[in-house]
């Protein structure tokens, strides 16, 4: 299939950018995303002209790099997906379409699609941890069960991979998914007890720095992430927080 | 106290389950004071090098960390789907810390380091307890229990897993351990940095060059030891199912300065991954070998069938039972579809190449979930009291249990090829997945360049000629927390009056002029080829000719094909762009520049070992019934020093010799 695309081009932190337009031809609907935008960028290389920049690496969903506003959409129309698991097959041949980087007050731009999402870096910095040593002083993994309930609901809000697709999706750039997706993985486990109340203020205190915006409950955030996690972990959050102030 | 590695490696006196706590007991201590006097410099953030970092920053030393990702947490250790294995014997099955050590030595078909394996066998089962102490929620039974699966190649279940996700779930762990330290400026983070050279000062490892990607500025950091964690180097074949920017340049800098590199040719083509479906295509997809739990490996009988099914005109599910041919379950009846990666992969090339593969371009074989989706569906119709004889019910039940076990590597399938695997089986062929070979350490782990280090998959390591499933987050998690942190005190319990080493010495301008010149080359190159060009024509001639099996006149064609490429590449590459700002082709094109001297190493190294074993196959050394055929003579690790060209490389042979286990013919039939 032939396609149009509109791709945001800004050389540097402190350029302006513009969207270029760009004409691709004989695209296979076997393609992902990326291997189109490859072939673009080798196309603009063998011509001499400047390639598109874009985070990548795993190309298998899972590492968090690849992200990209596509028509509108983070990680662009399929459900559940990340850009780099996106195939040409969800798009019609002769189509316009539109490739933006995240925006976020919290996320500068770099150059072209790629920005530094390094806030989010900072927000697990400031209590995404357990305070344990990692001697291997431990007690055996086994003295302590776990309700396979409250695992399992652990893992989930543990396979968030810190994307920003939620803060992309999120009309005050909030990144209320991706904190409580942390704060809930450790509050539903035994080992996360102790330092559950100062983690969640100071992981909230850190988003608060980082200028994202308040949640206001609209659910975008839900509706884009790729892996799924869920609102309940905001509401958890919620209560986290408010238990935790009342307490200190 | 030692200053330099021991090659051949010298282990520790005393019987073999005593070595490690005997070598504890021994070695030299930095007291924590002294700690804060020394400087590490961690290159790579994966399961090796953020656990590193995260234990050598908590006793104290200053670490410095650098990944070329934008986060720690993107290594490519994230991408490990199926499990970790430990000797927890949780299961009562028999295992023990012998028995992993054994299973891993054979696993590897004798061409691993007897008391390096036995140590990393001694402490896996402390990496099980620190990653739940941490909250790595590992996946868990109705009781609240740590839950096991089995994996290829051993008859006990004693891999951990979180569904389809352990190795991400692993490495926030390590993630999270960092960011503890990171937060008390322990650990200072460089994201987005590659290392471009090691520098050496008096013959010791004392620091690197490396540039910031995103301003493309070189920077000096000097520290008191250098540790190697940046992972393999399959990506050597262009095509693997390594992550895009896996790369061997920080391992093969460290070797042109000395270190010698090891096996480079014992790579690991894993056999369940999602064939290439054109030309296009930039990685492949791995389908975790737990889904041998559960899938069955098939391919027509008759090959009229398999010729139908090419031409679209013949669906699998419509080819009866007597009509198919469980290969693996014919050939090797004790393991069946669990028999280890080299051997299934070359039993579906066997196959393919005899005319019975199944997509269009005849390289794949089916994995077939239906008669496990039958076989749970019973169960739990008769556990929920529903009819066991309601097909429908069975499959939707059966479909709902295999959901549950493989949700996210269904729909990854799903997602890539545009089948559904809960109806018609999976295609899958081999590809490369995992390299064994890599940078040469002792036991210590120490390179032939002093207080230069390497671990994780960038060291050669303890999986032989072969690793067994599940057994690289293991080794990674055990080089960086229990191993290293010990060993490095023994080194640096020298360096502690040597105060801060400075950047400012000829040693350190040198190195960065060399990077900036070959920096400047590139860009000032008039080529007209992109580095993918080159990369995919390296690519083809490693998988055609050093790749699943090998001969001498196709090795000695491709070391010749690979000299030729590399001669075009420098004269006719292209990289747009400057060397200031961010500038990702020339990033790559660094990266290619040294995978196309590696691969000629490798395929040295493959023409050198005349005998076939784990998973490296030549055509040569095969029994008849096909099976690799090893020869006593080469019972050695091949580590090789560089000598300006991979050409002149030097070959050092340290020999094994096997104390603990007798070596047999390595059967799984
Ligand atoms: C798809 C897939 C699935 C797998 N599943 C399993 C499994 O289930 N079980 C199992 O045991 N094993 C599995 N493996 C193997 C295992 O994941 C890897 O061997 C292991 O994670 C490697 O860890 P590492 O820390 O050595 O390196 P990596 O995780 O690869 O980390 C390398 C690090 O080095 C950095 N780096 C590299 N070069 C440079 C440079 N020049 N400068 C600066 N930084 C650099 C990178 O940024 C990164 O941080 C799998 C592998 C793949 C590909
Ligand atoms: S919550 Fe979802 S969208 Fe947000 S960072 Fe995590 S995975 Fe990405
Ligand atoms: S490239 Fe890793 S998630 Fe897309």
């Amino acid at each position: 299939m032939n396609l149009k695309l509109k791709i945001w081009r800004q050389k540097d932190a402190t350029d302006t950018g513009k969207i270029v337009d760009y004409n691709i031809s004989d695209v296979s609907s076997d393609m992902s995303f990326l291997e189109m935008l490859d072939v673009l960028n080798t196309q603009l290389i063998e011509k001499g002209d400047d390639p598109v920049s874009f985070d990548h690496d795993c190309r298998e969903g899972i590492c968090g790099s690849c992200s990209l506003q596509i028509n509108g959409q983070p990680h662009g129309p399929d459900g559940g997906t990340t850009t780099c698991q996106l195939h040409m097959r969800k798009f019609k041949d002769q189509q316009t379409i539109v490739i933006e980087p995240f925006r976020a007050k919290a996320f500068p731009i770099i150059k072209d699609l790629i920005i530094d999402r390094s806030a989010f870096d900072r927000i697990q910095q400031a209590g995404g941890y357990v305070s344990v040593n990692t001697s291997g002083n431990t007690q055996d993994a086994n003295t302590t069960p776990i309700n396979k309930v409250d695992a399992d609901h652990a893992f989930d809000a543990a396979a968030c991979i810190g994307c920003a697709a939620c803060v992309a999706a999120c009309k005050n750039s909030s990144a209320m998914l991706f904190v409580s997706a942390k704060v809930s993985q450790y509050a539903l486990l035994p080992q996360g007890q102790i330092e559950r109340q100062q983690r969640v203020q100071d992981m909230v205190a850190q988003m608060d720095e980082e200028g994202f915006g308040a949640c206001t409950n609209t659910g975008a955030c839900e509706a884009e992430c790729p892996k799924g996690i869920s609102l309940t972990n905001i509401a958890r959050m919620n209560r986290e927080y408010i238990g935790a102030n009342l307490k200190s | 106290m030692k200053i330099g590695a021991n090659f051949p490696a010298a282990t520790p006196e005393g019987p073999l389950e005593k070595k490690w706590t005997s070598y504890k007991d021994k070695i030299d201590l930095v007291n924590p004071a002294n700690k804060r006097l020394l400087d590490i410099i961690v290159v790579g953030t994966g399961l090796a090098g953020g656990s590193a970092a995260a234990t050598l920053s908590e006793l104290g030393y200053n670490v410095k960390a650098f990944c070329f990702q934008d986060s720690p947490r993107r290594a490519h250790s994230i991408a490990a789907q199926g499990g970790i294995n430990a000797s927890k014997n949780y299961m009562g099955d028999g295992d023990s810390n012998y028995r992993l050590f054994y299973d891993t030595v054979k696993g590897g078909d004798y061409r691993a380091r007897e008391e390096n394996v036995y140590r990393l066998a001694e402490v896996s089962g402390n990496i099980i307890d620190q990653c739940v102490a941490q909250g790595v929620p590992f996946a868990r039974d109705y009781g609240g229990l740590l839950d096991n699966r089995s994996f290829g190649g051993v008859l006990v279940s004693r891999t951990f897993y979180a569904k389809g996700q352990t190795g991400q779930q692993l490495l926030l762990g390590a993630y999270s351990a960092m960011n503890r330290q990171i937060a008390r400026g322990k650990i200072k983070m460089y994201n987005r940095h590659e290392m471009m050279d090691l520098v050496i000062v008096d013959g010791k490892a004392r620091g690197i060059i490396a540039k910031n990607l995103i301003t493309g500025e070189l920077e000096r950091h000097s520290a008191h030891a250098v540790v190697i964690a940046s992972g393999g180097y399959g990506n050597v074949f262009y095509l693997s199912t390594n992550a895009m920017g896996s790369n061997v340049s920080a391992a093969w800098k460290i070797h042109k300065k000395g270190a010698w590199f090891a096996n480079p040719c014992f790579t690991q083509i894993h056999p369940t991954c999602i064939p290439v479906s054109g030309d296009h295509q930039s990685k492949l997809t791995l389908m975790s070998e737990s889904l041998r739990n559960d899938g069955r490996i098939w391919v027509p009988a008759k090959e009229a069938d398999a010729k139908a099914i090419r031409e679209g005109k013949l669906k699998p599910t419509a080819i009866i039972e007597q009509d198919r041919d469980y290969f693996l379950e014919r050939r090797y009846p004790a393991f069946g579809n669990l028999v280890p990666r080299d051997v299934a992969s070359r039993a579906a090339k066997e196959r393919c190449d005899a005319g019975f593969g199944v997509n269009a371009t005849g390289e794949a074989v089916y994995l077939d979930f239906a008669s496990a989706i039958e076989r749970y569906g019973r169960e739990k119709a008769l556990i929920t009291h529903h009819d066991p004889n309601d097909r429908e019910l069975i499959l939707k039940l059966g479909r709902e249990v295999i959901a549950n076990k493989y949700g996210n590597l269904f729909q990854m399938y799903e997602k890539i090829v545009d089948q559904n695997p809960y109806e018609t089986p999976m295609m899958i062929y081999p590809a490369v997945h995992y390299t064994m070979g890599g940078v040469w350490v002792d036991y210590d782990l120490m390179t032939t360049v002093p207080g230069c280090y390497a671990i994780g998959e960038a060291n050669f390591s303890e999986h032989g000629a072969n690793r067994l499933g599940a057994s690289a987050l293991m080794q990674g998690l055990a080089d960086g927390y229990f191993v290293l942190p010990y060993t490095i005190g023994n080194y640096l319990a020298n360096d502690i009056r040597t105060g801060p080493i400075s950047t400012e010495t000829p040693e350190f301008e040198q190195a960065e002029k060399e990077v900036k010149e070959q920096l400047e080359r590139f860009i000032n190159n008039k080529g007209s080829k992109s580095v993918d060009y080159f990369h995919k024509r390296l690519g083809k001639v490693m998988w055609n000719n050093v790749g699943m099996s090998r001969n001498a006149a196709g090795l000695k064609e491709a070391i010749k094909e690979i000299q030729t490429i590399r001669e075009e590449f420098y004269k006719d590459v292209k990289v747009p762009g400057d060397v200031v700002g961010f500038n990702e082709e020339l990033a790559k094109a660094g990266r290619v520049a040294d995978f196309l001297e590696l691969g000629e190493l490798f395929a040295k190294d493959a023409l050198e070992r005349e005998e076939s074993c784990g998973g490296h196959f030549r055509e040569e050394h095969q029994t008849p019934e096909g099976e690799a055929k090893r020869n006593k003579e080469f019972q050695y690790v091949a580590a090789w020093e560089y000598k300006g060209t991979p050409s002149e490389a030097n070959l050092h042979k340290e020999m094994l010799a096997y104390k603990y286990i007798e070596v047999k013919e390595r059967s799984y039939k």
